[in-house]
């Protein structure tokens, strides 16, 4: 199974398409079966003694038997321990309703800020910018924000302050922006100086310092997001002229 | 499911950049997005794109009864449906308080301005009379529905046949479009609408909202009106007060806008009759591009480069460029990259902007050099309305509008025209 899929890495799959082991072909009555370990990656599932591909996109391959497929999603499905940028929506005693773009909206307790306390309630108003991160996320219960980490420190999460604008890109950009040794990210920085916000549910938020700057880096990632790397450093090259 | 809330953040950044004259995609005030009108293979089947927004509309006709107090008058019924595709705000079946605004106003513009003429619909007096039902489907909402839906209705009303129908006597035979060639409606103008938001209480003023833009509106101004200038209705919403000239001006906008859509419109189904007499492939499966990832198109989106900077020495506070072009990420071939082809080169577009950009060029001393453009101020150059036709689509029939760039815009703006005429005018006093 394992040359199987070597061989489909960087073809577009669909789900249903399924990989069967090798193994049940031929027999070996002398050796024993050694079946390869292959490690399924996001998109791949497997059921039974079948690998089945369960969403649409292209097989990629990581040594040494890493698999997954690289899909463009646009609809985020929350994941513990992931930072996302959501919209308080209602304030309800002590817990805070925050629209992050997932089925249903999660709950934000008010004490999940740094240094809040009973007393003391954080400055949160309704339609406010949170970075906060899921500290339960599955898909039997109703998922939950916290703007602290386990050690109780903010770690530059919370409530955002104002001005910037916010706005959507695929998840499949914001996965690449927050790798390490990001191209995007040292590409932008050549640019203008920002403060930018990356939330793993695809929305970003930047800042920079005239409106005339915010609305050309927004609209630049927008476009670089189904771009080619050479097309990406193309345009960014251009804007620099442009600007400069 | 509940839409997207609208985030304070969100809401200040846009009434912000609307107070310096910016939109989010890099329009100008009176600029309209995109148009592109496209047909399906039955007659009457029309699709409206207005940037994202995407409209579908489909005339059909059936003979019926007339109604007893006009017997000698065909019936015209127009639905609108808002479908949960278009916007995750809609939900089925429910008539929501915006699907019953856009219908009252998709009937008003079009029944009672009477630019079909009712009585050539009319069979048997009394008795068997066309109903035409327009029925307009929303398929993607980012903003101003009503617009793309009174194009795509108009539209595909011109484009519609109806069978011919032959009365010998008592006899009344109807002819299937294989027996003899359908027969178009008689249409008198086109009722093309207009939408204006407003905000800050109407102090500010654009053209043709985006979704975003409609949501922190605070009034809504509709005219509709056809290309000899009749305005055949008019409606504010929002409960915002406008003075005399604001909704003058408006109509005088809302003229030029017309005139453009009118001139779009005939042209598109122009270039449908010639496909179809062509025998060429034409409609709704041809539409759709084969093997390419049209999900992840996206089209140009023109943004302003230009920084705003401030020279101690400068007269000038504020100098503009246009648009730059973001291209395209369709990549024709797998492997090829398509960067900067087909673009238009908006800079140096006329010749007295080389001129100037030389100038330009030879300052030296500061790292920013500016270019500065001619593109406001050279309104008194008549550009017809340039109607691009981008010839590796494989659309025929296909036209579509740019309204990127800033000199096709409308020429009768005011204050921000005579503002960058002296920007230039102290420009050059400088030089």
């Amino acid at each position: 199974m394992f040359s199987t899929l070597k061989d489909r890495v960087g073809e577009v799959l669909l789900p249903g398409d399924e990989f069967s082991c090798e193994t049940e072909d031929t027999i070996s009555l002398t050796d024993r079966a050694k079946p390869d370990k292959v490690v399924c990656g996001p998109g791949l599932r497997w059921s039974g003694d079948r690998l089945m591909v369960c969403k649409s996109g292209v097989l990629r391959h990581k040594q040494p038997n890493v698999f997954w497929i690289d899909s463009q999603q646009r609809r985020y499905v929350p994941a513990k321990g992931e930072t996302v940028i959501g919209i308080i929506t209602t304030k309800s005693g002590d817990v805070f309703k925050v629209d992050f773009g997932g089925s249903e909206q999660a709950s934000l307790s008010y004490l999940a800020f740094e240094g809040a306390t009973k007393r003391n309630r954080p400055n949160v108003q309704v339609g406010d910018l949170v970075f906060a991160q899921f500290i339960v996320a599955n898909k039997d219960m109703e998922p939950e924000l916290a703007c602290i980490d386990s050690s109780g420190r903010a770690n530059g999460m919370g409530v955002f302050g104002g001005g910037g604008l916010l706005f959507k890109v695929s998840l499949g950009l914001v996965r690449r922006m927050l790798s390490p040794h990001s191209e995007v990210q040292s590409d932008l920085e050549q640019l203008f100086p920002c403060e930018l916000v990356v939330g793993m549910n695809g929305r970003l938020w930047v800042k920079s310092s005239s409106i005339q700057q915010t609305l050309i880096i927004a609209n630049l990632l927008q476009s670089c997001d189904t771009m080619t790397a050479s097309q990406r450093r193309e345009l960014f090259s251009r804007v620099k002229q442009g600007a400069l | 499911m509940k839409d997207t809330p609208l985030s304070n953040c969100e809401r200040d950044f846009l009434l912000k950049a609307i107070e310096e004259k910016k939109r989010l995609d890099g329009r100008q005030t009176y600029d309209y997005r995109k148009i592109k009108i496209t047909f399906g293979t039955d007659y009457g089947c029309c699709f409206v794109d207005l940037g994202k927004t995407r409209v579908m509309a489909q005339v059909s006709c059936e003979l019926v009864a007339p109604k007893e107090n006009r017997p000698n008058e065909g019936i015209m019924f127009f639905n609108i449906e808002l479908s949960p595709m278009a916007s995750p705000a809609f939900e089925q079946g429910r008539q929501s308080e915006l699907s019953v605004k856009l219908n009252r106003q998709l009937e008003r513009c079009l029944r009672n301005s009477k630019c079909i003429d009712t009585e050539s619909l009319c069979v048997v007096s009394g008795e068997k009379v066309w109903q035409i039902r327009v029925d307009v489907h929303m398929l993607n909402h980012d903003g101003n529905l009503m617009d793309a839906a009174s194009i795509a209705a108009i539209t595909a009303l011109c484009h519609f046949r109806r069978p011919d129908v032959a009365i010998q006597g008592d006899e009344v035979t109807v002819y299937s479009p294989e027996e003899r060639d359908p027969i178009p409606l008689s249409i008198y103008h086109m009722p093309i609408s207009v939408s204006f938001s407003f905000f800050q209480q109407g102090t500010y003023l654009l053209v043709d909202p985006c979704e975003r833009e409609e949501r922190v509106m605070d009034g809504l101004l509709m005219i509709a009106m056809n290309k000899h200038r009749e305005i055949c209705s008019i409606q504010s919403s929002g409960g915002i007060m406008l003075l005399k000239d604001q909704v003058m001006r408006c109509s005088k906008i809302a003229s030029v806008k017309v005139s453009e859509i009118t001139e779009l419109i005939s042209k598109a189904l122009e270039n449908d009759k010639k496909a179809r007499k062509a025998g060429g492939r034409c409609g709704f499966a041809e539409s759709i591009p084969q093997e390419r990832i049209t999900a992840l198109k996206m089209d140009e989106t023109p943004v302003e480069m230009m920084d705003v900077t401030e020279r101690a020495n400068d007269i000038i506070q504020k100098v503009e460029a246009p648009p730059q072009m973001v291209p395209s990420p369709v990549v024709p071939v797998p492997g090829v990259g398509q960067v900067g082809e087909g673009l238009q080169n908006t800079w140096g577009m006329e010749e007295e902007d080389e001129e100037e950009e030389e100038e330009e060029n030879n300052d030296s001393g500061d790292k920013q050099e500016e270019k500065v453009t001619q593109m406001g101020e050279e309104k008194d150059k008549s550009r017809g309305g340039d109607v691009v036709e981008i010839s590796d689509s494989e659309e025929e029939d296909v036209v579509i509008l740019n309204p990127e760039t800033p000199d096709k815009a409308p020429k009768n703006t005011g204050s921000s025209s005579h503002q960058r005429r002296a920007a230039t005018a102290k420009k050059r006093q400088k030089k």
